[in-house]
């Protein structure tokens, strides 16, 4: 029913658009991480695979990436560990509620990430909420120094920011399950447990792996909670992309560490995706 | 039916947890407000000598005013670039077919999956190679490229809603495409745009890790809050962060009461990610 002219119209300008500003930049990203810095500050645009070499000659970067995947993996956990009983009682518990804490969910979702950071670093701090508050009820004498510039911070911070991304797709593969598949399953004389593990959980499966990818992706790039709240020992892969961008000036070591992480994301989207489609019963 | 026997064993934990999680999510954002009043800075608890001091600094302090009129305009602009090209995206998917279109779709949507520094990065690449002073120009392309992936989905998602036969019958009654598009299509899209429109300006209004890459002189009003943040914090920063707050709060509900009116809960990203 739609004339090629309609067609083209609505197809060409974000075309054009996307084409322009995020896909020459994706392949400027590619081209920078074969280049390199002359001694006096120059992008010289000569093609050697220098900048990968020296990726796995120097000890520090692929450390900090396994960190960064340890405390992507960690936020994960958690998240899930968070999001899903969170999900199951408000898809098959929360009666009339379930609108409203639905709201609740979302509300920290989409509230500034800079904004819950930086109450994290308030409570977490030496001077902080928490430590004087230990020490007011006489749990502790002296300041936890842990609590900030650690990993633990910015495992607890992701995790805040990253639990309400994994409980939307889980919740949302929850409501899908046909509620007569549950019913017949305890009609037939499973228990609940048996129906949790063997109909409601085997469903969700799509959701839960929607809900890792975005956590453990999301966190794995992350560079402002670091510099927030990591301290010299909760560095991330990122924290040296940023400080290679800036002070270091080495763009194109930069980009080539980029290029590493944008290949590693893509082949995780990948996999999630075919999985997804795997356990999915449609 | 003895469902009711079962589901209350196995409810007796579960909203204790969910308590707690919400505990969790929320109890941040309760500190930030109630120091934001406290009369002996950030830290310290009990907090004591509630005080409006921090707000009253807030509200004289020019740098801080500046940067919101800066993100109020990137936001502005953001929401407009996002929403035209967004919509079209979302039609495209819909109703033509052309080469690359699997790939298209998965180019727009990226920026919201990826990491913000690999989006921010490559377009510094791009205004570096193509000579492009970075300014607030730059960060509202970034924005306005970024949040496209927002606007296609809400869209897309109103679209699978939408009934065709409209469209046909004003395209069978005389109406050229434009009309039609104009007439039937829009309004039939409006609280899906809508939707879409406060969510881009909040995002882009919130949005740091693009920015942080693409910021010229002026600042916006998150990276002008990091700027402080790396100098110390003070509770003016919470009182800032409290308004900040309030105003995501009232455009989220407002979101949700018109996706709820559209279609039923939303699913952030779903409809399009699952096609």
């Amino acid at each position: 029913m739609f004339s090629r002219a309609y067609r083209a119209v609505i197809t060409l300008p974000p075309l054009l658009w996307v084409a322009a500003f995020l896909l020459i930049p994706y392949a400027l990203l590619f081209c920078y991480s074969f280049w390199s810095v002359s001694p006096d500050q120059v992008i010289v645009h000569s093609w050697s695979l220098d900048n990968y070499r020296e990726l796995f000659r120097v000890d520090v970067y692929l450390q900090t990436l396994f960190r960064s995947m340890w405390i992507a993996a960690r936020v994960t956990i958690f998240a899930l560990l968070l999001g899903y009983p969170l999900a199951y009682f408000l898809s098959f518990h929360a009666g009339k509620r379930k609108d409203l804490l639905y709201q609740l969910v979302i509300i920290p979702l989409w509230v500034s990430y800079l904004v819950r950071a930086y109450a994290w670093k308030t409570i977490l701090g030496s001077d902080g909420v928490l430590n004087t508050l230990l020490q007011y009820v006489h749990l502790t004498k002296h300041p936890l120094e842990f609590l900030l510039y650690s990993p633990f911070a910015v495992v607890l911070t992701l995790t805040h920011i990253y639990t309400p991304f994994t409980f939307l797709p889980i919740y949302a593969s929850l409501e899908h399950i046909p509620r007569n598949l549950v019913e017949a399953s305890h009609d037939l004389g499973a228990s609940p447990f048996q129906t949790f593990w063997r109909v409601i959980f085997p469903l969700s499966i799509p959701g839960v792996l929607a809900g890792a990818t975005f956590a453990f992706v999301l966190s794995l790039g992350d560079f402002l909670a670091p510099l927030l709240l990591g301290g010299p020992s909760g560095i991330m892969i990122s924290n040296i992309v940023v400080s290679l961008f800036g002070a270091a000036y080495n763009w194109p070591l930069g980009a080539a560490i980029s290029l590493c992480m944008l290949v590693l994301v893509i082949a995780l989207l990948f996999l999630s995706e075919n999985l997804e489609k795997k356990w999915s019963f449609r | 039916m003895s469902a009711g026997k079962r589901t209350a064993r196995e409810s007796r934990w579960l909203p204790w947890h969910a308590i707690a999680v919400f505990g969790f999510l929320y109890l941040p954002i309760v500190t930030l407000i109630v120091y934001s009043f406290n009369g002996q800075g950030v830290g310290g608890f009990p907090p004591r000598n509630l005080t409006l001091d921090w707000y009253r600094m807030l509200f004289a302090d020019d740098a801080i005013w500046t940067s919101v009129l800066n993100s109020l305009l990137v936001a502005l602009v953001a929401v407009g670039i996002a929403l035209a090209f967004g919509i079209p995206a979302a039609l495209a998917l819909d109703r033509a077919n052309f080469p690359g279109k699997a790939v298209f779709r998965r180019l727009v949507l990226l920026p919201l999956i990826l990491p913000g520094i690999i989006t921010g990065l490559s377009l510094l690449m791009l205004f570096r190679q193509t000579d492009v002073k970075l300014s607030l120009v730059t960060i509202v392309l970034g924005h306005g490229t970024a949040l496209i992936s927002v606007a296609t989905t809400e869209v897309f998602a109103g679209l699978q809603k939408l009934d065709r036969a409209q469209e046909e019958a004003s395209l069978d009654l005389g109406a050229n495409y434009w009309h039609t598009f104009w007439r039937v299509t829009i309004p039939n899209l409006r609280l899906s745009i809508i939707g879409a429109a406060l969510l881009i300006f909040t995002l882009s209004m919130d949005e740091i890790a693009v920015s942080f890459f693409l910021i010229g002189r002026d600042n916006t009003l998150p990276l002008e809050i990091w700027g402080r943040l790396r100098r110390g914090i003070t509770p003016e920063i919470n009182a800032i962060s409290s308004i900040i707050f309030i105003f995501s709060l009232i455009a989220i509900v407002t979101w949700y009461r018109l996706r709820v009116g559209a279609e039923g809960q939303p699913q952030i990203t779903g409809e399009l990610l699952e096609t």
